[in-house]
Parts: C-alpha cells; structure tokens; sequence
C-alpha cells in the first residue's frame, strides 16, 4: 500500500488520517491514510463497494469515521455538519430541487450563507453562464435534459465558491457521448476556477482522462495513489493491474535477480528478463503484468526473448485489432494493435505461427 | 392463427368488471336521479325539480340539519388539521430518522385504529370517555375522529415521503441550510401533495362516519351522519335523498382533488 | 453487500435527534386514545353492571358467562350451553363468508381486468373503483335499501321486463345483508388482487404456453399461486370489516338477521343497556379479528421471504 504524505499537510485541501468507518459489523473503511494536495482533480476509482462513496461522503459529512480524522486545509473537520463545512457535493442523482427553477436552484447555497437575495441571484445567474445554461434559469429541473441537468448541478455546487468540490459519479446517468464531453469540461472547469475536485468512480477510462491523481479502492483499502500514466503502467499489485485497463496477468517463477533486472521464465519454460521490484527474491512465483499494447507479434524472433506462439483468434473492434495467442505448452496472451499501425505491426492468421516480442520495460512484476 | 389467443385476457372478465362498476354505482346513481324526483313518494316519478333541495334547506328539517352540517363540518376541519399535522410529524419521524427499533411498533400504533372493527373502538371510546369522566359533545367526537384518521393521514403522506430519496435534504444541507430550513424549505414543498392528499381523506373519513360517532356523541349533539341515520329509521324521505346526494357529490369532489394532487409528482 | 446496507443512503437518518418528538404527539394521541380505551374496555368486560348503563366497580365474570352459559331464568339452573349468542357470532361469521365470496366472484375478475389494461390506463380504473369506497357508508347503505326495496327502482325494473310478477322480497333477509356488506367492502377485495396481478410478470405464463401449458392450467399453476397472497389479502379486507359491521344489517336486515354490530350496540344505545356485556361482546370480536389479522399477517410475511 502506498500512501502519499506531504511535508507540510496545512497545505493540503484534505488529510485522511488513519480512517476507519463500521457500519455495525461491516468495515467499510480499513485505516484509510490519504491526502489530496490543494488545485488537484483527484479521483477515488474503484468497483461498487469499495468504500469510495463512504469517502466521500465523510468528507462532505453525511457520515462520520468511527476512528481516525479528516482534516480540511489543516482544520479537523470532527463532527462539523456538512451545512458547516466550505465543501459542496455534485450528487449522482443531481438531487436538483424539483420545486423550485434552475436559478433558485443555484442561488440556494448562497442565500443560505446569509447572501441577500439580490446577490445571490446576481452569482447564481453568472455561474449559469459559466455552464451556458442561462436561457434556462428560469425552467424547472425536470424540463431540462439529463446534460443540462448535470451542468447545473454543477453550477449549484460551485455557486457558493467551495474550498472542495466532490462528484459523487456525476456523469454516470449520461450517454456515452455526452459523458465524454463532459469530462472534458469538468477538467476546464476545475482548472478555471482553482477549486480541488474529488471525483468518485468506477470507471476506470474517465479517471485515466481527467485526474491529476487517481487512488485505486478496494475493499476498504487503499490500492494505490499515484498519477494516472504512474497506475497505469506501473501498477503495484494484481488487483490494480487487473481494474485499469487490459492486461496479461501471467504467473512467472524468477530464477534469479541481477541489479535492477530479474531473469524469470513463464510456464512451458519460456524464459524472460524484467524490471525488478522490491520484495522479488530468487526461486520466488509471482505474477507478471504486460498491457496487450505493449506485445508484438513478428514472423523471425527478434531476440532471445521471443516467444514461439500460435495465433487462436483475431477480433477486429474498430479502433483495435487483438489478437489472442497460445504459447507453446504455456498460457495464451493478448494482443492489441491499432488500426493505423497496420504498416508497422503485422496481424497473422488464425493458426499462424509467429514469435511475440515484448517491448523494453513493458513487463511488471507483481509480489500480491 | 386463431388459438394463438393472447394469454393476458380470459374470456367474459372485461363483462364481470362491467358488472363490478355497475353494481358500485347504481345506487349512488338512482339516489341521485331520485333526489330530483317533484313527487312527494320516494315510488312514483313526477318529473325534475329541485323541490327536495330547496326543502333541505328551507324545510321543516333544516335548521336540524344546518346545524348538523354545521357540526361536521366543524369537525372535520379540525380533525383533519390536527390528526394531518401529527401524521407529517409522525411520518418525518418514521421515515426520516433512520432504523430504529419500535419502528414496527409505532407503525402497528398508528395503524391500530384500522384494525380495529369500527364498532369496538366506538364501545372503547365510549367506556374509555366514560371512565375519565369527559362529557359527551362537540370535543369527544373531535378527539375519537382524530383517533381514526390519522392513520387515513400518515398513509399518503409516508407513500410520499419514501418517495422522496435522502439526496434532497443532504443536498440542502450541503448547500449550507439547517435541518429546519430543510424541513421548511425542501422536505415540507416536496411532501406536499401527499399532505394534501392525507388531509383531503382524513376530512372526508371524518365527515363520513357514523358509527363512532353514534356512540360517543352526546344527546343532542348531532352531526350530518347521524342526523341522517335519525331520519332514515323513520322511512326514507326525499329530503334525505337530497342530503345525500350533496354529501355523495362532496366525497367524490374531495377524493378526486385528493387523487389529482397525488398524481402531480414533481421528483419524477 | 448490499449498497443500501453499506452506504446508509437508502434511508434518511437527517431528523435522528428530533426522532422523539417528531413521534411524540402521534404516540401520546394513539396510547391514549386508541391502547387505552381497548384496555378500559377489557376492564369494562370484568365488571358489574349498572341497570340503566354504565358499571359498578366490583369484578364479575358474569358478562362472559351470560355470554357462553345458560343458567335459566332465575340463575339457578345447572349451567349449559348458551347458543344465543354463539349462533349470532356464527350467523355474523357465515353473512360475511358469503359477503366475501361474493366480493371474490366479481372483484377477482375485476382486478385482473384491470391489472392487464395499459399502464397508462389503470390509475383511472383503480380511482373508479375507490370512488365509492370514499362516500359514507351510511350514504351508500341507504341507497341499497331504496333500490333494492319492495316498490324500488330494481323490482320496477324486473317486473317491466317481465321477468318477475310480483315483486321480490329482498330487504330484509340474509341476501339482502349480504349484498350490502359485498357493496360496503368491494373495493377491499379489488385493491390487493389488483396490485398482485399487476406486480405478476407475464412472461411467466408465457414460459408456462412455450412449455405446452393450457391456458386455464397455466392460471391455474402459474398465476393463481402467485397472486395468492392478494386474494387472501382481499378476503381478510372483506371479511373482517363486514364481521362487525352495524349499518347493512341494521338497515337492510330487519330485526330477524342480526349481526354482532346490532347485538353490541343494543347494549349501549338501545334498552339492554348491559355495558359489561357489550364490552365482553366486543372483546370476543376483538380477539377473533386481531387472531385472524395474525395468522394474516404471518403468511404475509411467508410469502415475502419466499418472492
């Protein structure tokens, strides 16, 4: 596990430190150390369950942690409720107030903070420019689209300028299409007005595109925080392999470890050189993690690390081209090219004969 | 082809639910047609008038029965304002708290009063009223009526408010208000057609009963029900034909309100 | 695990610390009110009578053995059984039997009628069918007097049609009783076998004609089993209120069908005037009713493991 401390956590919009949430016998949080660095979009990703929401919701304060604290900019939150915390919630459901129009909607927040009813307006109307929803300021929630909705949930919650914004899946009842846009508006939008997003999902491909930082959940844990680019290619452990994106999850037996470099072989003998990692000792059986992507498929063997293969299927899916292998007396593998790259990578027929070559680095190894 | 008949329908189903809503409405039609009868029996048909209205009110009868509807009337305003407040409180208190563990019995308390045949809470009532010495009038047909419909209340208004998800009040309460802010501004606009919809029928249930309100009554004291139950062991009269047909117009009027509000649901 | 159950987000908890008053008023009014009284009227049953109503407050179990023994005229007889009474709560229980048959014959159909109308289309035939349920009862009571009575609207009917000669006579007798406790109650039976059926999938019975099930053996196995729970639900709505019931045997049976309703009211508005009695009665109703609710509502719950 791995947990990102700063130095200094006062600059930090949040500090989780040494959570746990029961509800009764069910831990729904095991010792959750977190923090959330200030002007940062980070994302809680994990399968439904993982406690991700829980999260969230303490730090909004619908529920509180049976041990441990939540600090907000260096201030314990305790048992503040959340109509006393500077952090406003994008809803799944949007809980847009159904009886009233978009723009009180908007201004609600503000009034309550004391705002005069003018002022409030005059806020609520600008923040409904900012997601160009004004023609519709003075509609009622339930006349506007799933995207409009959406849009101003998200004016509701920035309209009172929180310290924290969080979006709990805000874009998981919209289409595909619509939900791409809006991950890239949501990351506009988060840049354009400085305030720190956390973002819950389970959706792997949207936490990949929008976050500064993901932390991967499971099962009340912490996986692993780190940058995207970081998760995704250096996963630490078979779990976070598994839930971000496609790989070849293959077991290997390391037969001896160089410096930086392990020598292992896969079953059926093939033998294969990869990055070491902390905690691989010789003669140990772990799990090696290569993306699809990073594998190729060539007619000679282009080293000694080639591996003789047969092709079982190809699968076109438009933008890719799998391939799925055998290897001989060993485990099958996964193949992915792009479609534009047909020049450079060659796609064999079903039953072919080629050797897969990995590319430098593209191998991990996995201890858990 | 022909047997492969649709497996939904059955065969003369469609003529017994005919029959159903016949045999519903038929005597509330031919009191009604009848309450507009110019003939002095209630047998023969002499032609429309609206002679059995105008006795009603301007009859021998009338002062009998305008303080009677006065009475109701009364009461059932007051029965259904009191008897609806404490549902949504109750409601808000059932639903908006959370588990808790004499939730089962709250609900068994409040739904005591449907339960229980109507003639054994009128002989409760009125040997509980006898016992603590509370005299027999306008307020202890107040108290039993709010007895009996409150749960006529609580349970439109608890239909709503499991409707409406927890996300609102969490939103409001995001959004800076307090919990009674949230009550007021947001919990109390959502709930209110089923609010509406409980008092309609809790004023309604009280205007129509009889049976508790026979019993724990005092001498004198009449309501439209009983006043018409007075009237209908002396013979059926056109005159009561009347009543009835205005007192049947009210109830189908109220319920259709209650019906409409019901329906106009916003969270959807 | 359950979301519901992890996440707490299915069921509000905002109003937890004011969960004591917001209960307080309907608990105070019901206790009071409601329990009490019961329990007053239990304590009523024990008691010694007053001539000209009310009791005198000296225990006596001479209410429930008027109720169940037959001492003689002057009380010094060796006791036997007492059947008075006995065969009023069986003619009671019997006229609501056939009260509810008869909801059943006609509101089954109904309900399934209904339930197989479009979505759009059944809220306005459940509201048609409430309509009725919402006009008083004593309203409705007197209108079946007046249609089905000697010179009424239904006989006139009948003899222009020439399918009688003379008139029938229904009020009055047990039929009559009968159809006025189907009218009262109706609604009940319709009610619970409507939203069973609605909640029934049909691709059920369409699994069952795909598998060379008959139609009828389909309802019969398929169905009916499913939907049983609102049948039975339907037949205690009926039955219960129509057991007690005052007003159609009063107005519509005359003094030869009485029902308990009659029998426990004389006790307090007519000449009896036997209060212990009449709370002893009303007990017995009482303790029938709250044993059939229960065996009710423990199927109920059977049912509801088993879906």
């Amino acid at each position: 596990m791995q947990t990102v401390m700063s130095e200094t956590s006062s600059q930090n919009a949040i500090d989780v430190q040494n959570a746990v949430k029961r509800f009764g016998d069910f831990t729904a949080l095991k010792q959750i150390c977190l923090a959330i660095a200030d002007n940062e979009f980070f994302t809680l990703l994990g399968p439904s369950g993982c406690g991700k929401t829980t999260l969230l919701r303490i730090i909004a304060g619908f529920d509180e942690v049976t041990e441990g604290s939540v600090r907000l900019y260096g201030e314990d939150l305790g048992a503040l409720p959340p109509n006393r915390r500077p952090v406003n919630t994008v809803f799944q459901s949007y809980a847009l107030f159904p009886h009233m129009s978009v723009l009180h909607n908007v201004s609600f927040g503000l009034e309550m903070l004391g705002k005069s009813p003018a002022e409030a307006r005059e806020r609520a109307g600008r923040m409904l420019e900012l997601v160009q929803l004004s023609q519709f300021a003075d509609r009622r929630p339930g006349q506007l689209s799933g995207g409009q909705q959406q849009r101003v949930a998200l004016a509701r919650a920035l309209a009172p300028q929180p310290k924290l914004l969080l979006l709990d899946e805000p874009l998981s009842a919209l289409d595909l299409k619509l939900r791409k846009a809006m991950r890239i508006e949501l990351k506009h939008l988060q840049r354009e007005t400085g305030i720190t997003f956390v973002f819950v999902t389970h959706d792997q491909e949207e936490a990949l595109t929008m976050s500064d930082r993901i932390a991967v959940m499971s099962e009340g844990e912490l996986q692993q925080v780190g940058a995207s680019r970081e998760i995704y290619e250096r996963p630490c452990n078979r779990f976070v392999a598994n839930f971000i994106g496609d790989t070849n999850l293959l077991e290997v037996t390391v037969d001896r470890i160089e410096g930086a470099r392990a020598a292992c072989h896969l079953g059926g003998g093939h033998a294969l050189i990869c990055e070491a990692v902390e905690g691989v000792r010789d003669g140990a059986r772990v799990h090696l993690s290569v993306r699809p992507e990073r594998l190729f498929a060539t007619a000679e063997p282009t080293g000694p690390e080639a591996l003789a293969a047969r092709v079982v299927e190809n699968v076109f899916t438009g933008t890719d081209i799998t391939s799925i292998v055998e290897l001989a007396q060993g485990p099958r593998l996964t193949l992915r090219s792009s479609n534009s790259e047909r020049g450079n990578r060659r796609i064999f027929e079903q039953g072919a004969t080629c050797f897969v070559n990995m590319e430098a680095g593209a191998g991990r190894l996995l201890v858990d | 082809m022909a047997g492969r008949t649709n497996l939904r329908t059955i065969p003369g189903f469609r003529a017994l639910t005919l029959l159903c809503l016949f045999v519903l409405y038929a005597p509330l039609i031919v009191v009604t047609v009848y309450s507009f009868n110019a003939s002095a029996s209630i047998t023969n048909w002499e032609g429309l008038s609206l002679r059995w209205y105008w006795d009603v009110f301007t009859g021998p009868d009338s002062g009998k029965f305008k303080t009677a509807a006065a009475n109701s009337f009364l009461i059932a305003v007051s029965a259904a304002t009191i008897s609806t407040t404490i549902a949504t409180l109750a409601a808000t208190g059932m639903i908006r708290t959370g588990r808790f563990r004499a939730r089962t019995l709250s609900f068994g308390l409040i739904s005591l009063p449907l339960m229980v045949p109507e003639i054994v809470t009128a002989v409760a009532t009125l040997i509980f009223f006898n016992a603590i010495a509370l005299e027999r009038g306008l307020l202890s047909i107040l108290i039993a009526h709010v007895v009996f419909c409150i749960p006529f209340a609580y349970l439109p208004i608890s239909a709503r408010m499991q409707g409406i998800g927890p996300a609102y009040e969490e939103a409001a309460l995001d959004l800076y208000a307090t919990k009674r802010q949230t009550f007021t501004r947001i919990l109390l606009p959502l709930m209110a057609p089923g609010i509406v919809s409980g008092y309609l029928l809790a004023f309604i249930v009280s205007l129509d009963d009889f049976i508790i309100t026979n019993f724990v009554k005092g001498a004198g004291v009449e309501t439209l029900p009983t006043a018409i139950f007075g009237a209908v062991k002396r013979g059926i009269q056109p005159n009561i034909m009347a009543i009835s047909t205005l007192l049947l117009g009210l109830s189908i009027l109220l319920v259709t309100l209650s019906w409409l509000v019901s329906r106009s649901d916003t969270t959807k | 695990m359950a979301g519901g159950t992890v996440s707490g987000s299915t069921a509000s908890s905002t109003y937890r610390e004011a969960r004591g008053w917001l209960l307080l008023p309907a608990w105070s009014v019901l206790l009071f009110f409601s329990l009490a009284p019961v329990i007053m009227m239990l304590i009523y049953s024990f008691l010694t009578k007053e001539h000209r109503g009310g009791v005198i407050w000296e225990f006596s179990l001479s209410a429930y053995d008027q109720f169940f023994l037959d001492r003689g005229l002057f009380g010094d007889e060796p006791p036997r059984i007492q059947w008075t009474y006995i065969a009023i709560f069986w003619r009671s229980i019997w006229q609501a039997g056939a009260a509810t048959l008869m909801s059943l014959v006609v509101g089954f159909p109904t309900a399934y009628f209904i339930a197989t109308r479009p979505a759009t289309a059944r809220p306005l035939w459940v509201f048609l069918i409430t309509i009725p349920y919402w006009v008083n009862l004593l309203i409705r009571t007197v209108s079946m007097k007046f249609l089905l009575r000697e010179q009424g609207p239904l006989n006139d009917f009948l003899q222009w049609t020439g399918a009688i000669d003379s008139p029938l006579q229904i009020v009055n007798t047990n039929l009559a009783v009968q159809i006025g406790l189907f009218y009262s109650y109706l609604p009940f039976m319709v009610l619970p076998i409507y939203a069973a059926v609605e909640r029934y999938d049909f691709a059920l019975s369409e699994a069952a004609a795909d598998l060379y099930a008959s139609k009828w053996t389909t309802l019969r196995r398929i169905l009916l089993p499913a939907v049983k729970p609102g049948v039975i639900a339907g037949c205690i709505l009926v039955f219960v209120p129509s057991l007690g019931s005052f007003l159609a045997p009063d107005l519509l049976g005359g003094a030869r069908n009485f029902m308990i309703g009659s029998l426990i009211e004389e006790q307090f508005k007519g000449n009896a005037g036997n209060w212990p009695f009449g709370a002893a009665a009303s007990m017995i109703l009482l303790t029938l009713v709250l044993l059939l609710l229960l065996v009710f509502a423990r199927q109920q719950a059977r049912a509801e493991r088993r879906s």
